[in-house]
């Protein structure tokens, strides 16, 4: 099934979220679709699977015009959408959620679960998707659920798969056996869209691409024909660059020292195992790791967010090991958390009432029992100018910004006030290219400025670009260290710590 | 410095309602001032949360009078109960005396339950806040003798809020230290103060000499909330308690918006990870948001006491405590939306007991009126479907991530 927009426009107000696009989507191939957080690329998706009427423009399927008044009609034109944030009922099993509205009935209308199961498993074994049939969803990892969610829309026998950022959710491993699935699915001659901001993404998978920016396409083609470089400045309209080009670090006193620190968690599981480490003054040290190998916990520790077992944490020469959190944090800790929405921001509060969220009771911005908020907000304005976040207004809502400029929101408060250690955990998950640039500078800024910068991030990338020294975590233990201050680390060696091949050798 | 020039107004940035950057490079002064601009929209739609509540009142009395007339009230009467209604809460000086007065608890309590919401905490337990405080308001105000009013009064209302207040955080502290439900303990604790009230009512140094039923004795004259109006006609109830809802209703603005208190509140309501994440300590901020409602529950029954009734008497409170809850969710846990709110339920109430002696018909379609407005109010969608006209004329400007 091919289809076709044509000349495509969709307005919101005073935005054009969409000006005269035009794309074909074949079977067979894999489009994607690049472009920044608000280029339209979501707009555009909703518009084909029926939930946005465009102001003008046409849809075609094999050539004849069609109308979608509404999802139900888009997805019996064979069309199927697998959003970004899951739509699964989490105490179904994966039969249960990829037949909900469209259940088998047998005689006298009772759901016929074992005509259900073996469709789906028929499905599974055609595309090598490997998902359990009668595990709860709540039980899988997320990677599986997203199966799922490709399950829903190939049971829906749907030709035309829209794929909305499939990989913000998947670690590296995931990534690449989702992309087998992708390949087995337009291999079997489904049209794939492929909605993303990563370059490397499209590189990889797509067959053409079409790069979306404020609304308009502007550009595209045969991926191999572009580098990461020329899609990027497409897709941002500037030429970006992907490396930081830090200068040689000068590294100090230790600010963060780490002495045999256990973390034990509720279900008394061992998350961290004696881990040594160090963070000097002027320096940024990277973890790298797959994800769930203890960095999030290793964060809770430095940070008090947790209380370690045994062991002694150590910020400049002072031992804090029962300090509490916001001690910590007058002491000069900086926490970019690894999940914003979930912890580093309330989504309900206004920019200003989020610049503030960990510093109100502090003297920079409170007077005695009381939070000056006209301070608060003219601080948060020149932070907003200085760090790039782009809202009209400080007493808007956080929750209204992208991604990005969410993220930059948390990277002004964490950096903006006098800081001596900065841990950045995941400083640019699910952020747009021009805004992880920024970020990068900033945190390089940040430790040119004397400061030391501890990097958590899932992406080896971003270590190995920003790390003047790294060390590998795995099972809850740093099991190897890197200099990367003159030279980039071995990638490979990393990549082999990361896989736990240095366990035993461990320091 | 990494802008490029092309970008003001831009639909890259965010997709929701907010438009484009208005701030670009260049004027670094205009920028500051462009982002510190009063905004319209900043707490959502200003019309929304006028007009949902007018309608859901208006719809409220619609439905009313159709269920008069399934019970077949006959149409003049239902006019007439209507008219009854409007008189007995506006109708004269005697009618808003008393809408007044009803409202004063229920803002009071309300208030409490507000903050608790807004902390994200579910305080079921205004009821027995009340019970607690009121008794306790009325011990000390015929216990203690010899003071004069300008004492006498303030310690039994700080008596009455300190008793209601430390009732409520034994709720706060088993939910802080057990993770026990502060909606199953203060339900739990609303039984307790009922028995309780029944038992001491009965005690020798609580009951009013020489009766045989649990009343306790009357409150002394230096206790007693004066009455505002008695100078027109000492029959008007009015009293001083007006002034404390008042005052308690900047004091809660302030204390929500304006103090570091309210702010760690509304983050630990908003998103308890963000609160443990800013370095908040949950414990604590539970314990104290729930003694704060409890307090002012406990001088809503105070002055309750020594307002109106003169005395505590089995089930003094009359369910003003649950009525709160509703207050609290119609006004949206806001201060002037509670005021607000508690006044409309002081209205309905004062009217409510003239609509049964002018037309005769029962004070329970009060309650059905006022449960109809909590179901309208909680569910806004349904009444911009039923009454879309008035929500009409602005286009919808939906998210867009993309």
């Amino acid at each position: 099934m091919n289809i076709e927009l044509r000349g495509i426009s969709k307005r919101f107000g005073s935005v054009q979220a969409n000006r005269n696009i035009s794309l074909d989507i074949r079977a067979g191939e894999v489009l994607g679709l690049l472009g920044e957080n608000g280029a339209g690329k979501s707009t555009l998706m909703n518009v084909l699977s029926g939930l946005y009427q465009p102001d003008s423009g046409d849809i075609l399927i094999d050539g004849t015009p069609v109308r979608f008044d509404g999802p139900g009609d888009s997805i019996a034109a064979g069309i199927g959408m697998v959003h970004q944030h899951f739509m699964l009922v989490p105490v179904f099993s994966v039969v249960e959620n990829v037949i909900l509205g469209v259940e088998p009935t047998g005689s006298a209308d009772f759901l016929d679960l074992a005509a259900a199961r073996d469709q789906v498993q028929a499905i599974n074994a055609r595309y090598g998707m490997d998902v359990p049939s009668d595990v709860l969803i709540e039980d899988l990892p997320v990677g599986i659920q997203q199966r799922v969610e490709i399950l829903k829309v190939l049971f829906r026998s749907a030709d035309v798969l829209i794929l909305d950022e499939p990989t913000a959710v998947l670690t590296p491993q995931e990534v690449e056996a989702f992309f087998g699935i992708v390949r087995a699915l337009r291999d079997a001659g489904k049209a794939i869209v492929f909605i993303t901001h990563k370059l490397h993404e499209i590189i990889e998978i797509a067959d053409k691409v079409s790069v979306l920016r404020q609304g308009e396409i502007v550009g595209g083609g045969v991926p191999s024909e572009f580098s990461e470089a020329d899609l990027a400045e497409m897709m941002v309209g500037r030429p970006v660059s992907f490396s930081v080009g830090r200068g040689t670090a000068t590294p100090g006193e230790d600010v963060l020292d780490l002495r045999d620190v256990t973390l034990v968690d509720a279900g008394l599981e061992v998350r961290l195992h004696q881990i040594a480490m160090s963070v000097r003054a002027g320096e940024i040290v990277g973890i790298a790791g797959v994800q769930g190998n203890g960095q999030t916990e290793l964060v809770e520790a430095i940070t008090g967010l947790a209380p370690v077992a045994s062991g002694q944490v150590m910020f400049a020469g002072t031992d804090i090991t029962a300090s509490s959190v916001r001690q910590r944090h007058c002491m000069g800790i900086a926490h970019i958390p690894e999940d914003r929405q979930k912890s580093g921001m309330v989504s309900a509060f206004t920019v200003a009432e989020n610049m503030v969220l960990n510093s109100y009771y502090d003297d920079s911005v409170a007077r005695g029992v009381q939070i000056d908020w006209h301070r608060a907000e003219e601080q948060a304005a020149a932070a907003c100018l200085k760090f790039d976040v782009r809202t009209p207004s400080v007493f808007l809502d956080a929750g209204g910004l992208s991604g990005g400029n969410q993220q930059k929101m948390v990277v002004a408060r964490e950096l903006e006030r006098g800081v001596r250690l900065v841990v950045a955990s995941q400083p640019t998950r699910g952020v747009d290219v021009g805004s992880i640039e920024f970020i990068h500078k900033q945190l390089v800024a940040c430790r040119d400025a004397g400061n030391a910068v501890l990097i958590i991030s899932s992406e080896l990338d971003e270590i190995l670009d920003l790390s003047d020294r790294i060390y590998v975590m795995y099972e809850g233990q740093i099991t190897a260290e890197f200099d990367n201050s003159s030279s980039q680390a071995d990638r490979g060696a990393i990549g082999l710590a990361m896989a736990g091949a240095n366990r035993t050798a461990a320091a | 410095m990494t802008r490029s020039s092309d970008t003001h107004g831009s639909p890259r940035n965010d997709g929701n309602q907010h438009n484009g950057s208005s701030h670009d490079r260049g004027n670094a002064g205009d920028s500051l001032r462009a982002l510190l601009a009063p905004t319209i929209d900043t707490r959502g739609n200003l019309r929304e949360i006028i007009l949902i509540p007018l309608a859901a009142v208006f719809m409220a009395l619609l439905i009313g009078a159709l269920i008069m007339m399934a019970t077949s009230v006959e149409p003049h009467i239902i006019l007439r109960s209507f008219v009854a209604m409007a008189d007995g809460s506006v109708g004269s000086l005697n009618a808003i005396s008393e809408t007044l007065t009803a409202s004063i608890p229920l803002v009071l309590a309300g208030l409490g339950i507000g903050l608790a919401f807004r902390a994200g905490l579910f305080n079921i337990g205004a009821e027995g806040q009340m019970v607690v405080g009121g008794l306790m308001a009325a011990v000390v105000s015929f216990s203690v003798t010899g003071l004069p009013m300008a004492l006498h009064l303030p310690l039994v209302l700080v008596s009455g809020l300190l008793v209601g207040g430390l009732y409520a955080a034994i709720a706060g502290f088993l939910r802080a230290a057990t993770g026990a439900h502060e909606v199953i303990s203060t339900i739990m604790l609303n039984l307790i103060s009922i028995r309780l009230l029944d038992y001491l009512l009965r005690q020798p140094f609580i009951q009013k000499e020489g009766r045989s039923d649990p009343i306790s004795k009357a409150v002394l004259e230096t206790a007693e909330l004066p009455r505002l109006l008695s100078f027109i006609d000492p029959n008007l109830r009015l009293h001083f308690g007006l002034f404390l809802m008042l005052g308690a209703v900047i004091l809660i603005y302030w204390l929500l918006y304006r103090s570091k208190l309210g702010f760690a509140f509304r983050i630990s309501g908003e998103n308890p990870d963000a609160a443990r994440y800013a370095g908040i300590r949950a414990g604590l901020t539970i314990v104290i948001a729930m003694a704060i409602a409890g307090g002012l529950a406990g001088l809503a029954g105070a002055a309750q006491v020594t307002g109106v009734l003169g005395r505590a008497t089995p089930g003094f409170t009359a369910g003003i405590g649950f009525d709160a809850i509703a207050v609290a969710l119609l006004g949206r846990s806001h201060p002037v939306g509670i005021l607000l709110a508690g006044v409309l339920f002081g209205a309905l109430e004062a009217g409510g007991r003239q609509m049964q002696v002018d037309a005769g018909v029962s004070i329970d379609m009060i309650s059905i009126i006022q449960a109809l407005i909590i179901i309208f109010v909680a569910a806004p969608l349904l009444v911009k479907r039923i009454m879309p006209f008035l929500f009409a004329d602005r286009p919808k400007e939906d998210a867009d991530h993309g």
